[in-house]
């Protein structure tokens, strides 16, 4: 479990987290979401005690982390891959970070047996390839059996199948009924993976809800139908109060209604319907109207410029 | 996958800085960097067998007298101050050039703990290395004289302090460096520091009023730092107790200065 409380940081000018609360229960995994510069990976940072917040504070397990004698066996996290001594080995790395917190060598070889790096365990990690070192980051994650994991954009610049490795992984890890927060700027990775969204813009919260309330939700869900009298059905469901758009492909967009009652409407008044079907927009969809205000940097055209995160 | 609810020791009341030592110990052993001190240990012997071949020829009979034989001696200081000095800064600086240290500081959230423990492991390391180069040198160079009246042993006054001397001058001076690379926390700036503040200073002060010139100088650090290892105390210069102990005051001043910002900063 972990639990933010009007988290804020500021930097100079800049307010990178702004008044921030949400909470990530065990069991599931929680996507953490906002669009690049939305203050993702500066929470993970406070969560972890590195960066001290300007005003509020977080929890996980109950205490603020630096309380944690041997934090690794709390919670796991990888927040940045490359983030290693090139020089060193993965093994070395792994045992470095095992006996600060009293974990045993036998504990080092598991973790790397599990993220499949057992065989490159004693090359220097500094000629790893980018789903390598992931793996690597995952497995320190892991060390110390933690019942909180935290991973900022795990999937970023994988291969396919380290794509899929890493949701089976976080699935696998929320079943044994750990608590896992996982951040990214991709909806469509955190509609596959994720149970429960946080999703933030400009350091602010902009929604906290599950992955189904956040499709479910919202009057945006509608109804198409294609009908060569479109004009007498239009005129039915509007008197019905539904709103009713005409398309330019001559099909009628219809909210506030249903498929149920546009083809029972259709049927007692023999309409021919040609086609009949309900719609909601996609995460992806939904997720960018959301953030659409927030996003730090517009192209001329409206579409978001990616910079890569730290 | 391990059971989720296997019993916990994560919250003892006592934490471990000996979990702490072997972390870093371990981290000091696994780098090749650590390695480049032995290359000092190599400098230091070579040198000292070159200036005890070369050097007793060149020197007239005054200057034979006058000549520090123990400095001559640990002339391949000159080489493996640098190395240590190096060392020193990337014990700390290489965890924040390569991000390294969100996650030590991650693992141990008690920062002031890590940076004790990689003083203490340095320190430890650094006196080995450092006392082997220094006497393996002396003996050399002691082996190689070809002129007896530079010849000296180790049980003579002021003789072992010397010779051990240079393994603490190059001791003291790595944690200079430490407390830099603490301090700077980006290994280049950190490194051009430890080596500016050694080698900059005395020329600086070559130029100033002689007044000025002998108030400071003799606190300058490599002046201060280098009576250690000399057995002829040099004119206008500290002794050389009293000289590594304003040696030591800077290593103190920056490693203290280290301990109050890692708490402050954001990792």
């Amino acid at each position: 479990m972990i639990e933010a409380t009007g988290l804020t940081k500021r930097y100079g000018a800049t307010l990178a987290v702004d008044d921030l609360s949400f909470t990530v229960p065990p069991g599931q995994v929680t996507g953490f979401l906002g669009p690049n510069g939305a203050g993702k990976s500066t929470t993970m940072r406070m969560i972890l005690g590195l960066d001290a917040p300007t005003a509020g504070s977080v929890t996980v397990n109950g205490r603020p982390y630096a309380e944690y004698r041997r934090p690794l066996h709390e919670v796991g996290a990888l927040l940045d891959a490359r983030a290693v001594h090139g020089g060193r080995s993965a093994y070395d790395h792994l045992l470095c970070l095992a006996l600060s917190n009293g974990i045993g060598r036998a504990r080092v070889d598991h973790v790397l047996a599990q993220v499949g790096l057992h065989s490159v365990a004693g090359k220097r990690s500094g000629g790893f390839s980018l789903g390598m070192a992931q793996r690597l980051g995952i497995a320190a994650a892991l060390l110390g059996d933690p019942r909180v994991l935290m991973f900022d954009e795990p999937v970023n610049g994988l291969d396919p199948e380290g794509v899929l490795w890493i949701r089976s992984l976080v699935k696998l890890l929320a079943a044994e009924g750990r608590t896992v927060f996982l951040s990214s700027h991709l909806m469509s990775e955190m509609a596959i993976t994720a149970d429960r969204l946080v999703i933030i813009g400009n350091g602010r919260l902009i929604r906290e809800t599950t992955v189904e309330d956040f499709l479910g939700s919202g009057l945006d869900n509608f109804v198409r139908v294609r009908s060569p009298r479109g004009d007498v059905l239009t005129t039915l469901l509007e008197e019905q109060g539904a709103v009713v758009v005409r398309q330019p492909d001559n099909t009628l967009s219809i909210t506030g209604s249903s498929c149920d009652t546009v083809g029972e409407l259709a049927r007692a008044n023999g309409l021919t319907l040609q086609e009949l079907s309900a719609h909601q927009p996609t995460l992806e969809q939904r997720y960018m109207e959301l953030t659409r205000d927030s996003v730090g940097y517009h192209t001329a055209d409206g579409t978001e410029l990616t910079p890569v995160e730290r | 996958m391990d059971a989720v609810a296997r019993p916990r020791i994560s919250h003892g009341p006592l934490p471990s800085f000996t979990d702490v030592l072997r972390s870093e110990l371990s981290k000091l052993r696994s780098v090749r960097s650590t390695y480049w001190t032995l290359v000092a240990v190599v400098c230091n012997v070579g040198l000292a067998a070159l200036g005890a071949i070369f050097v007793p020829g060149q020197l007239s009979g005054h200057e034979k007298e006058t000549v520090d034989p123990i400095r001559l001696s640990l002339g391949g200081i000159h080489l493996s101050q640098v190395a240590f000095a190096v060392l020193g800064v990337l014990v700390i600086s290489s965890e924040y050039s390569t991000g390294m240290i969100r996650t030590t500081l991650s693992a141990v959230p008690q920062r002031r703990r890590v940076l004790a423990a990689k003083a203490a492991v340095f320190t430890v390391t650094a006196l080995v290395v450092g006392m082997l180069a220094s006497f393996a040198a002396y003996f050399v160079f002691q082996a190689f004289l070809s002129d007896a009246s530079l010849r000296s042993s180790i049980g003579d006054p002021g003789v072992l302090r010397a010779v051990a001397g240079g393994g603490l001058f190059l001791t003291v001076l790595g944690l200079f460096g430490l407390g830099l690379g603490a301090i700077i926390r980006g290994s280049v700036g950190a490194i051009a520091a430890v080596l500016g503040l050694l080698f900059v200073p005395p020329i600086v002060a070559q130029l100033l009023p002689s007044s000025w010139r002998d108030t400071i100088g003799p606190y300058l650090p490599m002046h201060a730092g280098s009576q250690i290892f000399a057995l002829r105390h040099e004119a206008g210069m500290l002794g050389a107790w009293s000289g590594f102990a304003v040696f030591c005051a800077y290593a103190v001043v920056t490693l203290g200065a280290g301990f109050v910002l890692i708490n402050r900063r954001d990792a």
